[in-house]
């Protein structure tokens, strides 16, 4: 009887998850959560104004646009002309997904396949690994490595080895995934580095699909820089953007790709497959909150840039906290989380029986102990790189100030028990 | 090099990029001026489920708009688990029995996803929501499809959907080894049938001779007319343990836009679904659950009685029906009627003359009249083909499908319509 009732082998290997195990132990309201990100903080109220208005339209309320709700595509295409300095079409060159992550699917799903290699620089967000696998394609991992500074670590201090880098291509590599400004690291790719992946990317004939859902969150003295805009580039690049990271609205769960038409239209083929329409309500919310920011994109107080200057605030309280504590924390340039060197507090768990990575075990130890959550960085590695990693966990800080304030009252006391 | 000379897109993507929807669609938003094609309700949704987004949305509690449950917004799958479960007869978990997705479209992607491997076969009954074939195809299975086929009515008699049955040794003889799954669409997009106990015993005893999954598209579940009753093949015996169910918040509550669904089904189906959805979207948007889920708790409430609107849209839409069926009829359009869903199909072989058949055209003859009529005549339908496979697209084409979803100006108009163009049909 079991065998026809067996999964199929594209799922094989694929059920287990770092966020079933860890969101829900951290839903516990007795502790502070700085594990999964999302924000407690409101997004703006004219976002959620605007979908209230938009749920009292009847019409509003049936199927809309399969690619995309017109409105929306329209103020992307004007949002991202002026950001790429190029000619952008609505209705070609875009697809509305659920989330970010139904856009790194679509993408995965239309261009990518059995025979092919992707390349991952880890640690990477976690999905790029099983989707790729999914597709029945190779993952071929490289790690960004720590520059010998001496110096106090910021997310720059983190790269890749050009040589290195280069030696991961060859005649299968189908595509490489970028993550720029990067989860979990917080690291914004400088135009030099981009240069030599976009390189690479010519030399070979590679696609880049491009994750930069946290575009706009980016530091002083950082610019986020988009790799389809350097040249050769557009044409085989497809760059990710998400309305959750955005406006603060992780539960809209719409995002978009944008590229050009010969491989957009294949994401379009793969999402009239898949799902056909995102929700009607949430696109005419997010195209008008987007028309209020277009306005604005000279303004400072445009929510793009008054977001992040927010967070850069909430980035240097929890560094100070972290380091307070005794702690070595990576300043990220950019994205809202911040990744913390925990072997300096020497938490001793070998009599743990789990056969799990040190970081699994020391978040799963903080919960119960200290009432904090993170996210432990061996998930945002391949096999190879998790020993590398497994004294790092991350947290999250796009959180309000009263989360802060608590999270505080744990460092500080840490070493009074 | 090989790179080069291979197309950019993956294989998987192959026969699957032509859709039929974004023709008509364009067509009737061009052309239309009364669109009774795709399948979506001109009317709102119910006041009461309106009021429960607007709560969700102005309540203290900003939290909604962020992330929520990735596998089901937790009282909604509560919901569903107790609506359900008593349904069904049985005790549901909410975690583990329930899989929420983005509508039903993702729930019938996520179960393809999960069970058809390369090679398996899937059987397929004509005529079929159009988007089954692709989807099995996307996963590297083979489509085996099965008709259902015309009776004569009785005499007199408008002929029914009931009238279009399954042949129980033609049915039989498509199940293969290699036979994986067979999708089920009750009530059935675009005939309108619901099939009968006795009709789905014979599937349910073929399932469990072959030791096969059914995959049960119960979309239109609550949109049954004449006192008919709606039967869940999951409850048949042997059925619960190689069944998903699959519903729809569109289809239920008028709201097609909100993208909300769900599976349901035992935890040994369900975890496989939940491996795809994680691989895939992971989370639904999270608003529109909890909406969804007040809604569900009112219609708990008033399960059987007068106030439901379970009970309320069917009657209301039986109406609507009955008022198409008289238009059609009226001008000799022949329509057969739907025993469930929102959708009419029609006979237009009286109306041929006015598109006449060419021989060298690929495309069938209803769509090439659908795309006329819309043209000319400014009424949308959707042309039978649309739901038939490749091969078997000629062979019942002189139908087109009407959706009844709408206010009565628009069938009023339509009726207009009909009505002018038989007269200048009778006109010496």
């Amino acid at each position: 009887m079991a065998f026809r009732h067996k999964n199929t082998r594209r799922i094989e290997g694929l059920d287990s998850n770092v966020w079933v195990e860890f969101t829900k132990v951290a839903a516990d309201p007795s502790i502070v959560n700085l594990g999964q990100g999302l924000p407690d903080i409101s997004p703006p109220s004219y976002v959620k104004e605007e979908l209230t208005k938009a749920a009292a339209v009847d019409r509003l309320n049936q199927y809309t646009r399969g690619f995309g709700h017109p409105s929306l595509v329209k103020v992307l295409s004007q949002v991202y002309e002026r950001v790429c300095g190029r000619k952008i079409d609505p209705l070609t060159d875009i697809l509305v997904t659920v989330g970010a992550y139904g856009s790194l699917f679509s993408t995965i799903q239309a261009l990518i396949e059995e025979g092919d290699e992707v390349i991952i620089i880890e640690p990477f967000y976690d999905c790029y690994e099983p989707m790729v696998k999914m597709a029945g394609a190779k993952p071929v991992f490289i790690p960004l490595r720590y520059k010998n500074d001496g110096a106090s670590a910021s997310s720059a201090d983190w790269v890749l080895d050009p040589a290195e880098l280069a030696n991961k291509f060859n005649s299968k590599t189908k595509a490489i995934i970028l993550n720029t400004p990067h989860n979990p690291m917080g690291k914004v790719f400088t135009r030099e580095e981009l240069q030599v992946i976009a390189d690479l990317c010519i030399k070979h004939d590679t696609l880049c699909i491009s994750d930069e859902v946290y575009e706009w969150l980016v530091y002083k003295g950082n610019k986020h820089i988009k790799i389809a805009t350097l040249p050769g580039m557009w044409e085989r690049t497809v760059t990710i953007g998400s309305a959750g990271k955005t406006y603060s609205v992780t539960g809209w769960k719409l995002g978009w790709s944008i590229g050009p038409q010969n491989l957009i239209k294949h994401l379009q083929v793969v999402h009239q497959n898949t799902l056909y329409t995102c929700p009607t309500p949430l696109q005419e919310a997010l195209a008008q909150a987007f028309w209020i920011d277009y306005k604005r994109m000279d303004d400072p107080d445009c929510y793009f840039y008054s977001l992040s200057r927010e967070l850069e605030s909430k980035r240097d309280r929890m560094a100070q906290l972290l380091q307070e504590a005794g702690l070595k924390p990576v300043i990220p340039d950019g994205g809202y989380f911040m990744i913390v060197d925990v072997s300096t507090l020497n938490v001793d768990l070998s009599d743990v029986d789990e056969k799990q990575p040190y970081d699994y075990k020391f978040v799963k130890w903080m919960i119960a102990s200290k009432k904090l959550s993170a996210i432990p960085l061996s998930a945002f590695c391949g096999p190879e790189t998790k020993r590398q990693f497994e004294k790092y966990i991350r947290f999250c800080f796009i959180k309000k100030d009263s989360t802060l304030d608590a999270a505080e009252v744990i460092l500080k006391n840490w070493n009074k028990q | 090099q090989a790179k080069m000379s291979r197309p950019v897109q993956a294989r998987r993507l192959e026969g699957i990029d032509k859709n039929i929807w974004v023709d008509f669609v364009k067509l009737a938003a061009t052309y239309s001026t009364v669109n009774l094609g795709q399948g979506f309700p001109d009317f709102p949704p119910p006041d009461f489920l309106k009021e429960a987004f607007m709560r969700a949305l102005s309540g203290e509690n900003h939290m909604l708009h962020q992330y929520t449950r990735a596998f089901g917004h937790p009282l909604l799958v509560k919901m569903l688990a107790q609506f359900f479960g008593k349904l069904l007869g049985r005790d549901l978990d909410p975690m583990t029995n329930v899989m929420v997705t983005v509508g039903a479209y993702q729930a019938l992607f996520c179960c393809f996803q999960a069970f058809v491997d390369e090679g398996d076969e899937v059987i397929i009954i004509e005529p079929f929501f159009d988007c089954y074939e692709p989807m099995v195809k996307m996963a590297g299975g083979m489509p085996v499809f099965v008709p259902l086929r015309p009776k004569a009515p009785k005499d007199g008699k408008l002929m029914s959907s009931a009238d279009w049955q399954l042949d129980p040794a033609e049915l039989a003889s498509k199940f293969s080894e290699r036979t994986k799954v067979i999708v089920l669409n009750s009530p059935n997009n675009p005939l309108g049938k619901v099939f009968s106990r006795g009709e789905l015993e014979l599937i349910a005893d073929l399932c469990v001779k072959h030791d096969i999954l059914c995959i049960s598209d119960e979309v239109y579940e609550w949109l049954v007319y004449d006192g008919k009753e709606h039967i869940r093949i999951a409850s048949l015996r042997g059925m619960w343990d190689r069944t998903v169910i699959i519903g729809s918040a569109g289809k239920t509550f008028s709201a097609t836009g909100w993208k909300v669904g769900w599976t349901v089904g035992p935890n040994r189906l369900l975890q496989h679904l939940r491996t795809v959805h994680q691989n895939s979207v992971y989370h639904c948007a999270t608003v529109a659950q909890e909406a969804v889920a007040q809604g569900f708790q009112r219609e708990l409430d008033l399960y059987g009685k007068p106030e439901s609107y379970f009970i309320q849209l069917p009657k209301l839409l039986q109406q609507k029906r009955d008022w198409l069926v008289q238009s059609l009829d009226a001008v000799g359009m022949k329509p057969i009627v739907p025993e469930g869903t929102y959708f009419l199909v029609a006979d237009i072989s009286e109306f041929k003359s006015d598109v006449p058949d060419v021989t060298d055209s690929d495309e069938p003859y209803d769509s090439r009249f659908a795309k006329w009529m819309v043209k000319n005549k400014g009424l949308a339908a959707i042309p039978l083909s649309a739901f038939y496979c490749g091969a078997h697209k000629n062979n019942y084409d002189h139908f087109i499908r009407f959706c009844f979803a709408k206010e009565e100006a628009t069938l009023k108009a339509a009726n207009d319509i009909l009505q002018k163009w038989r007269q200048e049909k009778t006109r010496p």
